[in-house]
């Protein structure tokens, strides 16, 4: 059986700059092995050809697959190995060897067929799924010409095809906002983005360049409640909806369209990191991770989008070196002090206006120098305080501006701070007024 | 001049081709849409029921019990997937137990096996999820589950080997009486026959009334569902229904054959035939209703929905049989529920009605077994490793929810009567059936289509006719 240090799910963003920072870290390339299962390593970054990545890493702005490239660059040059077209079919831990660090991950091809490799650690990054019409509950027929942002930006950017000529938009997310502008640049007539929040889902920067350069109305809490057309979509019903995102009766709108995109948010993939265990928070669909962005299965690392969905790829790639080079100490030191002697963790609580936090535990012997904690708020503040509490006094206050759920907000502290108070068991993080 | 023209590619038409493909005769079936299994068969509850629904002695009630007895074994013959699950009828109020009672009456008038009341104490121990609410109910062990396009899919692949004809695309228009038989004007031409089969689902009564001066009236009943992801596909272990209403069975709740959770149907009777849309009253009401049944509706869960029409017929029974004054003609009409689970019965039925006015010899080379399309996501280690061995194309994972691989799809599209639609190659492998609803593999699965039929990907449909996915190049594609 062939056996690795690392293995890393995913070629996108996450794991190739999870993969690159574990090397970095003293990992040996030929022990770490990056599975992918698309044709070519780079992820979902290889169809977004619009420029604005990178402006926090690189200092400037480069295309999705000029970003990608600079990672799959550095895991080229470190010739980390990586399959391709590969799947991961299982992850299980200890298995018949009754060893819970050893992981074993069945994988197939077409090259080599179904195997395993055992892993002394993986790195989770299998990023994340749009929602599709079906769990949206949107009523009408089913025919073709409703597609999921993404499937659009497939069809548009990697096989050169328009799935339509006449849109409507369901949902402000950024995809969908980024395909607004896609489809009207290629000749597509976009008659509307719908949104059922009162506020929009994607990022202010897409809202001016992608709708209102092009003159393309939003409308906030609408949605669509019908689909008419039987072979082709033919149209759909938008209605406003109530404070409650109930459509209000006689507000319902006939717009004419052969397309439907939907870019109504996205949903980490964890069925692998179910089925080997991986406990999940409910509310970001990720796994639940300490300050080593480890899940409650020992040795088991995740970042990027399965773990919660970011708004911009910097903060994938800086989230995800992290997690390599977590992975890295702990194969190197092999897992040595992790299991003896755990001390009692920190929760971190999001509260008031943060729906979640990323970590939510935090084991200070394990501590970076810096602990950087990212979340995402429920609604929008304006000139609002982020505060940080632990154990119930204020440590921390930034004011803000301007928080939205569609943009990803962070605190950091460091590690000195935390010893200040040897007996911490709490931090709490939340929003409040000025 | 064919033997037999069967109208309509559904379960029943199917079901029919199949066993007439035993005998030597020319048989052909018409269908208009671009697949088999794309009206009524392919959008319903998926049960084999037990047989205490139907009144003791009636045609139905022996079609059901002999359905649902020839289930088992046909889907070993022919290779779909089916599962005894058992079924549940609840009970929610003591007032109401007289009416478990005589359903328990009747199913033993029937012959179905095995049944008893469960009282509340067993009924939970049994299914923990339950609603509180249910005070008692009715178990039907030898109550099952099937796959509704695997069965349809597989009787009609097996008729095709055998020999019949299956002409897709092909919408008749008129039905005429001539002096040996039939003529059939359709969308392709004319066709004549010695019988016909009218198996045309919720357009029976259209067929059956340009030949015979005894109209029927068939009403598109419309049945909204939803089906839920797989992590909620044992929330209940058995079909849970709820004492039947006057609209029928009322909302049942149930696992899918395939492990899914699938919450439905309402019964709404509309005007439109081709009327399968959802509507939020609909789905609002399923879910509400679904509630009765089942301790907290996973609503959450849901990963689509869908509508079907069961064609239900004035007179509230099949309409089987030889029309009266159109001799030749054989309607399978009304089929509404439990058609799927008759529909075993009805084939042999059927066949033997028009073996006594076409006699023919059994044919010597009849292959009663078929095998199915490979499943990866169900196969164990050892017989994936064979698959890919045999073909490589068994490794390469193109539905990712469901772990579909391109072997399956190319084996779909191969097939006899393959799969040209990204529908046809839903309903055969589950590619696209999933989580994600075939947002990251319609793209692959549309080229390998267009590679494999050796068209162009902007040719390919979701479900023939103008369902086309792609409307032209980008600018500079």
């Amino acid at each position: 059986m062939k056996k690795v240090k690392i293995l890393v799910v995913g070629g996108g963003p996450a794991g190739l700059a999870a993969a690159a920072a574990a090397r970095d870290a003293g990992v040996k390339s030929e022990e770490i092995l990056i599975v992918e299962r698309d044709g070519e390593l780079g992820g979902i970054l290889n169809q977004c050809i619009h420029n604005g990545f990178g402006l926090h890493t690189f200092k400037e702005e480069l295309t999705g697959p000029e970003y990608a490239e600079r990672y799959v660059e550095k895991v080229r040059a470190a010739e980390i190995p990586y399959l391709l077209q590969t799947i991961v079919v299982d992850i299980c831990a200890g298995g018949e060897s009754g060893d819970g660090r050893v992981k074993y991950v069945t994988v197939m091809n077409k090259s080599e067929g179904l195997f395993t490799v055992a892993a002394e650690a993986v790195i989770l990054a299998m990023g994340c799924r749009e929602r599709s019409r079906g769990a949206l509950n949107i009523p009408g027929y089913r025919p073709a010409g409703i597609y999921s942002a993404g499937t659009a930006q497939r069809y548009v950017n990697i096989e050169g095809r328009m799935p339509g000529k006449e849109v409507v938009i369901l949902g402000s997310g950024d995809i969908g906002l980024i395909m607004a502008r896609r489809m009207t640049l290629e000749g597509a007539r976009v008659k509307l983005v719908a949104e059922l929040m009162p506020y929009s889902g994607g990022l202010k920067r897409n809202i001016v360049q992608c709708l209102d350069d092009f003159g393309i109305p939003l409308k906030l809490s609408h949605t669509v409640v019908d689909i008419d057309g039987k072979e082709r979509v033919k149209g759909v019903t938008v209605a406003q909806v109530d404070e409650n995102r109930r459509p209000v009766p006689g507000t319902e709108e006939y717009i004419s369209c052969d397309t439907l995109l939907l870019s109504c948010g996205l949903i980490p993939e964890n069925e692998l990191s179910t089925g080997l265990g991986v406990e999940l928070n409910p509310v970001t669909s990720g796994p639940v991770v300490n300050e080593s962005l480890e899940t409650n299965v020992e040795g088991v690392f995740a970042c990027g989008n399965v773990l919660h969905v970011h708004d911009l790829v910097d903060y994938v790639s800086e989230e995800a070196e992290s997690a390599g080079r977590n992975a890295a100490e702990y194969v190197l030191r092999k897992g040595a002090g992790k299991d003896g002697g755990r001390e009692q963790a920190i929760v971190i609580k999001a509260s008031g206006g943060v729906r979640y936090t990323v970590p939510s535990v935090l084991r200070p012997e394990h501590m970076q120098e810096e602990q950087v904690v990212r979340f995402r708020v429920g609604d929008v503040y304006k000139d609002a305080v982020l505060a940080v509490y632990f154990d119930g006094t204020p440590v921390m206050r930034v004011n803000k501006r301007v928080m939205a759920p569609g943009e990803m907000e962070q605190v950091k502290w460091k590690k000195k701070k935390l010893e200040e108070y040897p007996d911490l068991k709490e931090i709490c993080i939340t929003v409040e007024d000025k | 001049m064919y033997d037999v023209i069967i109208i309509g590619a559904g379960v029943s038409g199917c079901a029919v081709a199949r066993e007439l493909s035993r005998y030597e005769m020319d048989v052909a079936v018409l269908e208009r849409a671009s697949d088999v299994c794309e009206g009524t068969s392919k959008a319903n509850s998926g049960i084999v029921h037990a047989g205490y629904d139907a009144e003791p002695g009636t045609r139905k009630a022996f079609l059901n019990i002999r359905g649902s007895k020839k289930m088992e074994e046909l889907s070993r013959e022919l290779d779909f997937p089916y599962k005894r699950n058992g079924s549940l009828v609840l009970c929610f109020s003591e007032s109401d137990r007289g009416k478990l009672l005589e359903l328990l009456e009747k199913g033993r008038k029937n012959g179905v096996e095995n049944l008893r009341i469960l009282e509340r104490d067993e009924l939970a121990e049994l299914e923990p999820n339950i609603s509180e609410q249910a005070v008692a109910a009715l178990y039907a062990p030898t109550g099952g589950i099937v796959c509704p396009f695997g069965i349809t899919i597989a009787l009609a692949e097996n008729a095709c080997v055998n020999g019949v004809e299956f002409r897709l695309n092909t919408e008749v228009r008129k039905v005429e009486k001539t002096e040996g038989g039939y003529r059939l004007e359709t969308s392709q031409g004319v066709f004549e026959s010695r019988a016909v089969v009218n198996a045309a689902g919720v357009y029976a009564d259209v067929f059956h009334n340009m030949v015979s001066g005894r109209k029927i009236s068939i009403t598109p009943r419309k049945g909204e569902y939803c089906l839920l992801d797989k992590t909620v596909g044992d929330y209940v272990n058995s079909t849970v229904f709820q004492l039947p209403t006057e609209y029928g069975k009322g909302v049942l709740v149930t696992p899918t054959v395939h492990g899914n959770l699938l919450l439905g149907p309402t019964a709404e009777d509309i005007t439109d035939k081709e009327g399968v849309n959802t509507t939020g009253k609909g789905i609002g009401d399923l879910l509400e209703r679904a509630g009765l049944s089942v301790k907290k509706v996973p609503a959450g869960k849901v990963i689509t929905s869908f509508a079907g029409l069961r064609a239900h017929e004035a007179g509230d029974d099949f309409v089987i049989g030889e029309a009266e004054d159109a001799e030749g003609f054989f309607d399978v009409a009304g089929i509404e529920s439990p058609g799927l689970t008759c529909a075993p019965a009805v084939g042999e039925y059927v066949a033997e009605m028009v073996r006594k006015r076409i006699p023919a010899p059994e044919k010597k080379d009849f292959a009663a077994k078929r095998e199915g399309i490979p499943s990866v996501a169900l196969a164990d280690r050892k017989e994936r490793q064979a698959l890919v061995e045999k073909n490589p194309a068994y490794a390469n994972v193109i539905c990712r929810c469901e772990l579909v691989t391109e072997g399956e799809i190319l084996d779909a599209i191969h097939r006899p009567l393959g799969a040209t639609t990204l529908d046809g190659i839903k309903r055969r492998t589950r590619a696209g059936m999933g989580r994600c609803q075939s947002g990251f593999c319609a793209p692959k699965t549309v080229e390998i289509l267009a590679r494999e039929l050796g068209r162009d990907m902007g040719e390919i449909c979701k479900a023939g006719g103008e369902s086309r996915f792609l409307t032209g190049y980008s600018k500079e594609g």
